[in-house]
């Protein structure tokens, strides 16, 4: 500590206690009396600070603050109402329900008085959909945030990012056409070759539908890109925003740029990537209309291959959606809908445990 | 600002574009559809409706002709699926439905309570289903009700089964497993060609016709489009699909042999008017339920068995008049000429003289 530094931390104090007693003429508040211009900078900071500040406000202020907390509950209370709504249509349907719910791989709903239906298939399907996009999608958004914030120079790197932006604004729709139409037959020969060389393993080994096209497998890798931009973009905001010092301080240690990146973007950005991920993981599980255009129905339950077919939660409910008439086999889909809701959930908390419950640590 | 001036200006051609064209469509679809004669105008304005899918582009063309003969009078039909319809005719908050299937026995009851008179099953769209199929080098398919039965039950696995081969002499068949693509939303279409399996094959298909596809083996794919782009990138693919569908993509249809035995017929308006106008009435009276067995079985020679017949839902004595005027009026209508002459490119198929005759009959008694 310099002299003038002890200086200016004794005049902080005794402006705060000079100012106190005229606090209810706002005139003089903040304001430096003359005797204190040296300490000019450091004597308005306590005074924004000041808690009695926010209490005493307009108006204006309230009505801010109103309208702020009223916009969190919202929230709050639309997840709450879906809840509801869920749990309230769901559980008749439930109590109907002639099959295991938890472990059956039917899911028939044609004869509501005899409901059979389970969700192991929806379930299995589902993560190994969303799982198989993530696995793929985030080293590649990572390399890419990395390529945008550290390798490119900014000139270059906005047009980038807007064209990945871009991608987030196809439509799912498209991605689920070119998907089952381009992609499918475009992939078929690796989908064989690591059938052929790779089939030991449960992941690909044959599955359930007599064509290697329109599988989990395809499924996968168009969610996959559709999560890119997601991930990219978070992931891109979390490392450009990596301590200046940090990164000097490893260069000055005559670190290079990779070790730059492992010893100090890396570690900095590692919760917020991981965030990112994890939205990205949640637009996947919700996907709708791409996994039903892309993912071919099978016949026989799932057997936990990549190149198996069948439903998604989502998919197999807009699959079904124009067909709701009946309450009852209604809330068997309304029940799965229900399911992932919770996964979702569940798929957010262990995301904040694997993040630490801090962000940018 | 200036860009915020340009993007408004762009904003505002776009969306003059938009106008504009939305007028065009609309001068076109106008200019297209031509009076109908021989229809008593007048009741009940707009007349509500809902019910199947498989029969809505058949009745947009029956409503476009509808307006242009009738001035002011309309029909809105809401495309919410069979069971939908009915429901929402026997509730009351429809004027009539379009199904796949007709009334049950409860139904009916129900449905009599509603209309205080009998409810009227009539049969006023038909829809041909296609056999589709992709085998490379081979055009001109030929596949009896059994065969068809045991390929989509998975019976029959390879092309050069000998089932097949026998019914295909002179023709080289592949060695390669059969792909079966099937509708995996739930679907008239389905049902019935699961009811055509069924009855054709003498229940050797053994499986419950639902709308959804119960053969226990194949790949699904999502709506008709879907299947038939399947079918199209799968070789040795074979699949269901509305005819227009198959037409269109440029699949070939199987050639079916019909319950009579004798040659193939292949696909067309006029061996599916063969089928239909030889088709039996289970109904009584005015009702034209109909015996889909004989459709499906039908010995006729030169008949398509397969088609899917959908039902317009009526009642035979509207409580209210003015309803029932109206209703009549477009029932007329759909039954023109001009208006059975916008089936065709929907892949609808005109209805037979004979069969229209006893149509008229029904629909002149209701009031």
């Amino acid at each position: 500590m310099t002299p003038d530094g002890d200086e200016a931390d004794a005049n902080t104090v005794s402006e705060r206690t000079t100012e106190r007693a005229p606090s209810d003429d706002p005139e003089t508040r903040g304001r430096p009396t003359g005797s204190a211009t040296m300490s000019t900078v450091t004597d308005t900071q306590p005074t924004a600070t000041d808690p009695g500040r926010t209490t005493s406000g307009g108006t204006g202020e309230r009505v801010f603050r109103g309208l702020t907390t009223g916009s969190g509950l919202v929230v709050v209370a639309a997840i709450a109402l879906i809840g509801l709504f869920l749990v309230v249509q769901a559980v008749p349907s439930l109590l109907a329900n002639n099959a295991n719910f938890l472990t059956s791989p039917e899911f028939v709903t044609t004869d509501a008085a005899n409901l059979r239906f389970g969700i192991r298939d929806l379930l299995v399907v589902t993560l190994l959909s969303s799982l198989m996009a993530l696995v793929i999608a985030m080293p590649i958004g990572m390399g890419i945030a990395l390529f945008l914030t550290q390798y490119t120079p900014p000139r270059l790197a906005q047009p980038f990012s807007y064209v990945i932006g871009l991608l987030a604004a196809v439509p799912s729709i498209v991605f689920g056409l070119w998907g089952i139409l381009v992609l499918a037959p475009a992939i078929e020969p690796f989908a064989a070759f690591l059938q052929t060389y790779l089939g030991w393993f449960f992941l690909f080994a044959p599955g359930n539908l007599p064509v290697l096209t329109g599988t989990i497998f395809t499924g996968g890798i168009v969610l996959a890109i559709m999560i890119l931009p997601i991930i990219t973009a978070t992931t891109r905001e979390v490392f450009a925003q990596t301590p200046r010092f940090q990164v000097e301080a490893a260069q000055a240690l005559g670190a290079t740029r990779w070790e730059v990146i492992r010893m100090a973007v890396l570690p900095y950005g590692r919760s917020g990537f991981i965030a990112a991920s994890m939205l990205g993981l949640g637009r996947a599980l919700g996907e709708t209309i791409a996994v039903l255009l892309v993912i071919r129905a099978a016949t026989s339950p799932s057997t936990g291959s990549l190149f198996d077919g069948g439903y998604t939660f989502a998919s197999l409910i807009a699959s079904a959606a124009s067909e709701f008439s009946q309450p009852l086999p209604t809330g068997a889909y309304i029940s799965a809908g229900l399911v992932l809701f919770v996964l979702t959930f569940v798929v957010n908390a262990i995301a904040r445990v694997v993040a630490g419950g801090k962000v940018n640590g | 600002m200036r860009f915020q001036r340009r993007a408004a200006a762009v904003g505002l051609i776009a969306a003059g574009a938009l106008l504009f064209s939305a007028c065009g469509s609309d001068d076109n679809s106008g200019g297209s559809t031509e009076q109908a004669s021989g229809v008593t105008c007048g009741g009940k304005q707009d007349l509500r409706a809902s019910g199947s899918t498989a029969q809505a582009n058949a009745l947009t063309g029956f409503v476009n002709t509808f307006e242009q003969t009738c001035n002011g009078q309309t029909v809105n039909y809401t495309a919410s699926g069979s069971g939908a319809g009915r429901n929402e005719f026997i509730g009351g908050q429809t004027d009539f439905a379009g199904s796949d299937s007709a009334l049950k026995a409860d139904e009916a009851q129900r449905a009599q309570q509603r209309c205080a008179s009998p409810a009227l099953n009539l049969p006023l769209v038909f829809g041909p289903i296609a056999v589709a199929y992709n085998v490379p080098g081979v055009t001109d398919l030929a596949l009896d009700g059994a065969t068809v039965a045991a390929i989509f039950n998975g019976q029959i696995t390879t092309w050069n089964d000998p089932r097949i081969a026998a019914l295909n002499q002179g023709k080289t068949l592949p060695a390669a497993p059969i792909v079966v693509n099937f509708r995996s939303d739930e679907s008239g279409t389905t049902q019935n060609f699961q009811t055509y399996l069924n009855a054709a094959s003498n229940n050797a298909y053994g499986k419950q016709a639902t709308q959804t596809f119960n053969g226990g083996v194949g790949a699904g794919a999502r709506g008709s489009q879907g299947v038939t782009d399947a079918t199209k990138n799968t070789p040795n693919s074979i699949g269901y699909v509305e005819a227009s569908f198959a037409q269109k993509a440029q699949l070939p249809a199987a050639q079916i042999i019909n319950s009579g035995g004798g040659q193939p017929v292949a696909l067309s308006t006029d061996n599916v008017a063969k089928a239909i106008d030889a088709v039996q009435v289970t109904g009584q009276g005015n009702d034209l339920t109909l015996d889909l067995n004989s459709l499906y079985k039908t010995t006729t020679p030169g008949a398509y068995p397969i088609a899917l017949a959908t039902y317009e839902i009526v009642c035979t004595k509207y409580a209210d008049p003015q309803t029932g005027q109206a209703v009549k009026a477009f029932l007329q209508t759909a039954l023109s000429p001009q208006a059975q002459g916008t089936l065709t490119a929907g892949g609808y198929v005109p209805i037979p003289d004979a069969f229209k005759q006893r149509l008229t009959t029904s629909i002149n008694a209701i009031s």
